[in-house]
């Protein structure tokens, strides 16, 4: 991956050139971009062959909360949209001040006006015998994170040297994976640099509680194996299996190259304020950087430097102070919480408070009235706010007695707000600590015309990365704008960038048949959706492809995979259908004999003139089903996003009211529309006059009978918000209709979003539209009419008939029976 | 003498992106899923919200959505995920020749 473009002719702006490819190097580029886009002419040389990626997320990485593509951070075409050249996998390995010239190792020699080095620091590498086995890694980039995850993959014992931030996130990472992993660590506690005894202990039983082997005070002596790591030995003879290493033991700058090249180097290259070395044309940023006497070894002090740097390269200095930094373990469902100076001493009085049954411990530590430290465990959520006091220096005399229970106990209840908390943050507060962003940054981003969420993040990249502070930064938005805040374009699940309507019309256009190719040609973010997209891409292919496309059942809600309804207790709930709200005495007697044959505890008339049959057990459904069947009756579809029941009145044939045949109708219409997939569930009802028995100004459908015909009405439901029919026309005659009928249904089941029943997309698209189609457009009508028959020639198999023979069928018992008196029945 | 794992069937009687259950007398049934990786997890059938059975949910990524709320639960750790919390106990799983095996001692802990 190297184009090294040459010089462009005429550009005489200085030649800023920077070793290192990392999060330091870009940001500090990035600073300078904001800046002044124009100042200088940038080349950026990287050990790696990828583009510059968030390393802190390599953690979720091997997790598998993420994957690589989630945590790049400037793709291919920032480089090439702001005219960097980027040189990555041929490394730089000598600087030659006096011709101001840097050599990579493939030869090639460039020269510069200002160099920036930014090459982070280097894992640290235990001394001892074996350490240069196979298998033996860093937890450091991408490549380390591939061999680890190859590793898992095989299975088997892991080891991981060194019970740190890094080593904690490496360990849980593989765990994961299915490796069994033993942590060595050499002081007494886990993370001692950042917990204290309390919460390292907490920490540890957490730990092993999911499994991990946690051995403190344990020293390594060696690592063993023939040509390929077997094991590491401890120096009290103890011998663990291994086949995968990983040294986490700590990281040391890298300074070799400014060292070889004469700069001053203590335990880092030594920096002044605006981070220029010993050589004024050279500067150096990030992890590499001693300042001050200090060395980091976290992100945040980064952008600091950064923010320092560029002001520094503009010629409007600021200078960089030094940072305090703060702690957070990226384990899930492990919270912890570190900042500042924990280790006490004269004059620290620490206040403490432990929750034992929750698992929270909270400590913090306060000097001359001012926080000085705090270490939490459990509950985090108040670290941002004591890390902001710490910051700030604040006297928190005043708030001393509730300081520990946080900060919406402190500030009086208001903050129990999250707005409120929010507004009650300071301008210099950190929002995301991933991109290092603070509140007034976030404020003025918005100020400045981003009105959206993702507007926000493309801007100052604020919850841009781990997303974590998502929900900060949309209190913003809602704080700063009220109610002007811009929704995004909705799309259909987090799994994608595109809305339904966009994928429907590729699913159409591009011809796509399964469900994982369109998740490969939409590039789906995750590898096999959720339980959002896959009912809804599943429902799409079947209804462009009636004829052609293999039901996905794994993509379908559990009550259309059983074909029953599942309640609250497991059991399910079970509908035959009963065309048009008739039934008669040998569908009664079926139904009486399935609640007594398998004690069904009750049954129940529902609104839809149907009897639903309580208390099934899913490995009865079959059984279930065959009775029903030998009835003649089949499936109600009761729990489908399906055409669910036409409920009539008893119309002409008996109502002294009744203007025509409502019921003979209903069951037409029913008999014709049964077993069709649609967007959501779909309700027709059939009145035999005005007064409208069977309420079918609230179905999705509703013919109300008049002596001169059939007044059709379209988009009515009962449920939350109730909503009424809108009059769509009126026809002559029966077999209209049901033409209508069918034409409607089939525009809906085409155009509508999944899980959206006719009243919402009626009220989104407008009735004229419908009008247009339906009734203004004969030719259309029919197409859509003929469309709709020609898929339910597919569409009209009894669900029940083939499971009751035996499709499936195991599916519904379980795997196996364990008796622990006789072990496996 | 008691077997430390339990042999519980083949790989292939589990559908993919799919589940199957272990009924254990006197307790809860255990809920074994196969994911689209190929992997085998099993878990305590019973969602940490209403106690909803997992095994009926639809099986995404490395998690399973609860047939009832559509909670997210994770099918590695048993942790609720997204803004829910509570956890499911997991079973500790291996793969032998193609058998199913499942943890004695940490179905009887689970389904108790």
């Amino acid at each position: 991956m190297k184009h090294h473009p040459l010089k462009p002719e005429g550009d005489t702006r200085d030649h800023l050139v920077v070793i290192g490819n990392g999060m330091a190097g870009c940001r500090a580029v990035e600073e300078l971009l904001a800046r002044d886009a124009a100042r200088y002419r940038v080349t950026i040389f990287g050990a790696e062959p990828r583009v510059n990626y968030n390393r802190i997320m390599l953690s979720p990485v091997l997790a598998g909360e993420k994957s690589f593509d989630d945590i790049v951070i400037n793709d291919a075409e920032w480089y090439a949209a702001n005219g960097i050249a980027l040189v990555a996998g041929d490394p730089v390995v000598a600087i030659d001040r006096g011709t101001k010239t840097v050599t990579t190792r493939g030869g090639e020699t460039e020269s510069y006006d200002r160099l920036l080095i930014a090459t982070g620091s280097d894992p640290f590498i235990i001394p001892v015998p074996g350490k240069d086995l196979p298998g033996v890694i860093a937890f450091r980039d991408m490549d380390d994170v591939d061999t680890m995850l190859a590793a898992a993959d095989a299975g088997g014992d892991a080891v991981v040297i060194g019970g740190g931030l890094l080593g904690l996130e490496a360990a849980h990472g593989l765990s994961l994976r299915g490796m069994k992993v033993t942590v060595i660590h050499l002081m007494p506690t886990l993370m001692e640099r950042q917990l204290d005894e309390a919460a390292g202990w907490l920490l540890k039983q957490a730990l092993e509680g999911r499994g991990q082997t946690i051995l403190t005070g344990a020293d390594t002596a060696e690592i063993v194996g023939d040509g390929k790591v077997e094991g590491v030995k401890l120096k009290d003879g103890t011998l663990i299996p291994a086949s995968l290493v990983v040294m986490a033991v700590g990281i040391r700058p890298s300074v070799a190259l400014a060292r070889d090249a004469g700069l001053a180097v203590g335990r880092g290259i030594q920096v002044d304020d605006h981070m220029v070395t010993s050589d004024p044309a050279v500067l150096a940023v990030g992890e590499c950087v001693e300042h001050d006497g200090q060395v980091y070894g976290l992100v945040a002090p980064l952008w600091d430097m950064c923010r320092s740097l560029a002001d520094g390269l503009v010629e409007q200095p600021t200078g960089y102070r030094g940072s305090v930094t703060s702690t957070k373990l990226k384990v899930s469902g492990i919270d912890v919480f570190s900042a500042g100076d924990f280790s006490g001493g004269d004059g620290c009085e620490d206040i403490v408070l432990r929750d034992a049954s929750r698992g929270v411990y909270k400590r913090v530590i306060v000097k001359d009235d001012r926080i000085v430290g705090a270490v939490l465990y459990g509950d985090t959520a108040d670290g941002s706010w004591y890390f902001d006091l710490l910051k700030k220096q604040e006297d928190v005399s005043e708030l001393r007695d509730l300081l520990i229970f946080g900060q919406s106990f402190a500030s009086g209840g208001g903050a129990a707000d999250p707005k409120a908390a929010v507004a009650a943050l300071s301008d210099d507060a950190e929002i995301c600590g991933c991109n290092g962003v603070t509140k007034g940054q976030v404020v003025s981003c918005i100020a400045k015309g981003a009105r959206s969420l993702d507007a926000v993040r493309g801007t100052c990249k604020a919850s841009a990365s781990c997303g974590s502070c998502t929900g900060l930064v949309e209190n913003l938005l809602a704080l700063t704008l009220g109610d002007e805040v811009q929704a995004g374009p909705k799309t259909m699940c987090k799994c994608t960038s595109f809305g339904h309507d966009d994928v429907r019309r590729e699913i159409v256009a591009q011809g796509m048949r399964s469900i994982p190719e369109v998740m490969q040609k939409l590039h789906w973010t995750t590898p096999d959706g959720c339980s959002s997209c896959r009912p809804a891409l599943n429902y799409y292919l079947l209804c462009a492809l009636p004829c052609d496309y293999v039901d996905d059942q794994q993509s379908r809600f559990v009550n259309e995979r059983m074909h029953a309804n599942i309640q609250k207790d497991g059991t399910y709930s079970v509908v035959p259908r009963m065309w048009g709200g008739l039934t008669n005495p040998t569908e009664l007697r079926a139904i009486a004999d399935v609640v007594e044959k398998f004690n069904a505890p009750m049954v129940k008339v529902t609104g839809g003139q149907r009897l639903d049959i309580f208390g099934i057990r899913k490995e009865d459904l079959p059984a279930v089903w065959a009775d029903l069947n030998a009835a003649g009756m089949v499936s109600g579809h009761a729990y489908g996003k399906s055409l669910r029941t036409v409920k009539t009145c008893v119309g002409s044939e008996w109502c002294r009211f009744g203007t025509q045949d409502s019921t003979g109708l209903g069951v037409k219409i029913e008999r014709m529309s049964w077993g069709s997939w649609m967007p959501h569930k779909f309700k027709i009802a059939v009145s035999g006059c005005p007064r409208n028995c069977a309420e079918a100004t609230i179905k999705d459908f509703g013919i109300v009978c008049v002596d001169s015909g059939y007044e059709l009405h379209v988009g009515g439901n009962g449920g939350m918000h109730v909503r009424v029919t809108d009059l769509l026309c009126k026809v002559a005659t029966e077999q209209e209709a049901m033409d209508y009928c069918a034409a409607f249904i089939q525009l809906y089941r085409e155009e509508a979003r999944y899980l959206e029943r006719t009243a919402p997309w009626i009220e989104r698209v407008g009735l004229a539209h419908i009008t247009a189609r339906i009734v203004d457009d004969p030719a259309g009508r029919e197409a859509l009419r003929a469309r709709f028959l020609y898929s339910q020639s597919f569409s009209q198999d009894d669900p029940w008939a083939q499971r009751a023979e035996g499709a499936e069928a195991e599916h519904h018992a379980p795997m196996a029976r364990f008796t622990p008196q006789e072990e496996l029945a | 003498m008691t077997a430390e794992w339990l042999d519980i069937g083949w790989v292939d009687q589990i559908p993919v992106r799919g589940s199957r259950t272990v009924q254990v007398e006197g307790g809860d049934d255990i809920a074994v899923f196969r994911t689209a990786e190929g992997k085998v997890f099993a878990l305590l059938d019973r969602c940490p919200h209403k106690h909803g059975r997992l095994s009926q949910g639809i099986v995404h990524g490395g998690a399973v959505a609860c047939p009832l709320h559509n909670w997210r639960i994770s099918l590695s750790t048993g942790e609720a995920l997204g803004e829910d919390k509570g956890c499911t106990p997991t079973v500790p799983v291996k793969i032998d020749g193609g058998r199913v095996l499942i943890c004695r001692a940490s179905t009887l802990k689970a389904a108790a």
